[in-house]
Parts: structure tokens; sequence; C-alpha cells
């Protein structure tokens, strides 16, 4: 059995997230097994597993709004079960099941989360994101009558409202056409390499977790089953892509044969 | 506590009131739809009751106090069922905002649509009735006060309720002040009850304004015995559903409740 934990920061400068011994369980079933990582600012980190498998439970727990059973979570250094407020001024999220109050509009959502995270000149902030996300011409509509797509560019500006060091994406372009994607990504790989953000993405495409992650973790039954780069962890395993590993991960967990290159 | 997190939950509010007319009616509506109803029936009862009674500042009165407090209630409830509705949990409570600045949002909130009926009710109630709300002096700020702080602790027991078991629980709180009408006296005095509802009476600040506003429209001296107690007993609550809150929102993180509340509807 391969059960890899990986930390590859290799920078002297603290991680934008270090997750230590994380454990969940619920009434006797254990959601997470003694999970840790890291990710480096900087940093895209790929958060894969078939349904069931912990994901959303790794990010629910990271966000504050699931308490684990036991094991830290600090974002940016600063530990979250202490000093929750603080570490989740640095924090941010956008998820396809979370999506912007339907009945604010777009700007009055960046508005309204601007000054939940304290920002300072938000004003000029609301109208770089609604730029950056060209939601200029939609800014006085509400969200919920925006297509997924602008949906999606609305969250992803409400998740860098506060330029956050650790960004969580849980399938942030599920909803969107290949274009809107691709600039989305380009997007989002520039927030990472340019302003040292931290990212740990989710997503079932292996193609778009190829072209974006530094890294990937597979999760399985709440354990990190294998962690590395997801160019090579095909080839490593005896697999012929990616897609391909995900598929035996999902089938036959804790049973996948390690490989050495 | 931040200053710029609890204007953010206010400021959603103002949002959703500015951009919807039909809300600020629903704040003004039905208490001055109350006020009219009420109106006309003291009216009624001062010309065939013929014992000299004015009823206006009587039962007049007590229904717009009871319809402020009820409003207290509903401001902070309906406030923090927007965030359920529009399933905003996971965005509001996995950024920093602490549980404090968010019912301190909410309770803001409140007083400010709760202010818009209060006016509304004073405003039908003087004009059309007749009656003098304010000419009873300080004791009737004193009152409203108490009742403000319990009308916020019936709205943060209603949230925790719902917090606790879920958006379907939501029926649970429409009818909490009329459950509680009855033993807080709101239109007859306190001796009227039978003695397991007057034991249950002395819980509930409202009965002792109630009783105190009656007596000083009866001439008595100042009820300040009754307003420290009434006021004790409101504190007191406001603490205890305070930490009730804190306890119920504890456990939804521990559960996964609260996170659940976005991700899927929770029955």
């Amino acid at each position: 059995m391969a059960h890899l934990t990986s930390t590859t920061s290799s920078d002297d400068a603290p991680p934008a997230l270090r997750v230590a011994g994380l454990t969940k369980q619920y009434a006797g079933v254990t959601a997470l097994d003694d999970v840790s990582f890291t990710v480096a600012r900087g940093e895209i980190v790929g958060l894969l597993g078939p349904n069931g498998a912990g994901k959303t439970t790794t990010i629910n727990v990271i966000l504050g709004v699931l308490e684990p059973t036991s094991g830290s979570v600090a974002i940016d250094s600063i530990d979250l079960a202490t000093a929750r407020s603080l570490a989740l001024t640095r924090a941010n999220f956008a998820a396809v099941y979370a999506a912007l109050p339907g009945n604010l509009t777009v700007k009055q959502n960046l508005r309204f989360f601007g000054l939940l995270y304290s920002i300072d000149a938000l004003a000029s902030r609301v109208d770089q994101l609604l730029g950056e996300f060209d939601l200029v011409h939609l800014r006085d509509t509400r969200c919920g009558l925006l297509s997924s797509g602008e949906q999606t560019r609305a969250a992803l500006a409400k998740a860098l409202i506060n330029r956050p060091s650790l960004l969580l994406l849980d399938e942030p372009t599920a909803s969107l056409d290949p274009s809107a994607a691709q600039i989305i990504r380009e997007r989002i790989k520039r927030l990472a390499s340019q302003e040292g953000c931290g990212i740990l993405w989710t997503s079932h495409n292996m193609q778009e977790v190829q072209a974006v992650c530094d890294r990937v973790l597979f999760l399985s039954h709440g354990k990190v089953l294998l962690a590395g780069d997801p160019n090579r962890l095909p080839q490593d395993h005896g697999a012929a892509s990616l897609e391909e590993l995900f598929i035996r991960v999902a089938r036959e967990p804790l049973t996948l044969p390690e490989r050495g290159p | 506590m931040k200053l710029r997190p609890i204007l953010a939950i206010v400021l959603r509010q103002l949002y959703l009131l500015r951009q919807s007319p039909v809300r600020i009616f629903g704040l003004i509506v039905w208490v001055t739809i109350d006020i009219v109803l009420w109106g006309f029936i003291t009216r009624y009862l001062n010309t065939v009751s013929g014992s000299g009674v004015n009823f206006v500042p009587t039962l007049l009165g007590a229904v717009l106090l009871w319809d402020f407090c009820e409003r207290m209630m509903q401001g902070v409830s309906t406030a923090f069922l927007e965030d359920v509705w529009s399933r905003n949990f996971l965005n509001l409570f996995s950024s920093p905002l602490s549980i404090a600045e968010y019912i301190s949002g909410l309770v803001i909130t409140s007083m400010l649509t709760s202010s818009l009926g209060l006016v509304a009710m004073l405003v039908v109630a003087t004009a059309v009735f007749h009656l003098q709300f304010f000419t009873l002096g300080l004791p009737v700020g004193a009152f409203i006060l108490v009742l403000f702080v319990f009308g916020i602790s019936l709205g943060i027991l209603a949230t925790a309720i719902v917090l606790r078991f879920g958006p379907a629980a939501e029926w649970l709180l429409w009818p909490l002040p009329a459950l509680l009408s009855p033993f807080a006296a709101v239109f007859y005095p306190l001796a009227i009850l039978p003695p397991w509802m007057q034991a249950v009476a002395r819980v509930l600040p409202p009965a002792y304004v109630f009783e105190g506003m009656r007596g000083l429209l009866a001439g008595d001296a100042f009820p300040t015995r009754l307003l420290l107690e009434g006021g004790g007993v409101a504190v007191v609550e406001l603490f205890a559903v305070a930490y009730l809150y804190a306890r119920v929102y504890r456990r939804a993180v521990r559960t996964g409740l609260l996170a659940r509340y976005s991700a899927e509807g929770v029955a």
C-alpha cells in the first residue's frame, strides 16, 4: 500500500496552509484519518479523490466550519483553533455549492464580504475585482440572475476580496464552458505565481488538474493515499493517465501497489 | 469585536430593504393594522363599558408595546433566516466574522427594522386614537428598554432553535410570542391568572412591564420594584440565551451541521 503524505515547501517562508494529524469522526465513522499536508506559498495543490473520500470535510475543517476530532490547522502559521478570526482573515474560498446570496447584486455582495473581512479602501478593491473578472456590466445585477459562469466569476471575485494567502477552490470550473474555464485557470495560476497565494483545488477534471496543479493529494477513505507531481504520479504507479490512476484509487482504495520510478 | 463585520450584517439587510419596498411595507403594515383594529375595539369598549375607564391607554398602549417586543424578536430571527434561505452560512462563517459580531449585527438590524414599525404604530395611535403615549414620562422609556431586551432574547432563542433543529424548525419561531402572551398578562392583571400561570409569568419580563404600566395608568407610584425585577430577569435571560446560542453554534460546528446548511438542504 502506498500511503504518502508530503510537504513540498522548499522555501523558508512558512506555508500558506499546514494541516497536521487531522482526524474527524462522526458517530463511529471516520471521515478523516490522520491527514497531514502543507500548501506552500505560490503552490497549487490538487485535492483529489472519489465522492465521499473526505475532500469537502477537509475543506470544511480548514474553513473553521467543522471542528476536527483531533489535529490542527494553521493558515499562514496562525493556528485556527486558537485564533480563528485572525487565521480566517488570511483565507478565502469559492465552491459551486456556496453561491453568493442571490438577492444581492454583485457589487453589494462584494461590499458585504469586503466588510466581513474588514478590507481597507473597499470601494477601490471592489471596482478592481469587478474589472478583473469582467463583472463591471453586471455589478448591479442580482447574483441569483447570473448565469453559472457569471456566478463563478462573482464567487471568485469574492474569494479574492481579502487578497488571501490561502485560497480554497472546490470545483471552481465545474459549471464553466471550456473557454471560460481556461480563463479562470489562467487567472488562478497567475494568482499563485505572481502574488504567492497558496491554493488548494479540488476537481474531478484530471486534465485540468494536470494543467494547473503543482502537486496532488489523493484522498481515499479519509486518508492521503498518494501525493506527488500530477504529471509523474501515473507512471510512478503504472497508470496510463491521471484519470486512470484516479479510477484505480476510487475502485481499489488502500490497495494500490506502489511502483517506484 | 470589530465594527466592520457588524456593519456588514446590517448593510446586507439595508440592501434588501432598499431594493425591495415590499419588505418595508411588511414592516409597517401589519403593526398598523393591529393598531387600527385594537384602536376601534378600545373606542367601542369606551362607549359600552360605562365604567369611566379609558381603554385607549390600557389596551392600545399594551398592543403597541407587545407588538414592538414581537417585532424585535422577528427582526433578529428574520435577519438570521435570510442567511438560511440564501444558504449563506458557509460563506458567512468561513469568514473572520465572530458569533458575537454576527449576533450584534442581527440585533442592530432588528433595532432599525422594529423602530420603523414602532414609529408607524405611534403615529397612527396618536393621530387617530389620541393615545398620549409619552405623557407617562420616563417609566415608558424604561419599560420599552426591558421589552427591547426581552425581544432580543426571544429572537436569539428562536435562531438557536433553527440552528439546532434545522430550517424545518422555522415554523416553531413565529408562534412563540403568541404562545407567551397569555402568560405575559399583556391585557389583564396578573392576579387574573391561575397560580401556575403566575409562576410562569415570573420568568417573563413583559409580565412585569405590563403590570407596572397598568399601575401607572391607575395613578400608582413609579413602579421601581417591578421595573428592577423585570429588567433583572430580562438581562439574566439575555445572557442565558447568548450562552445557549454559543453552545448550539459550537455543536453545529462539531457535528458538521453548519457546513451542511450551505452544502445541502437540511430538513
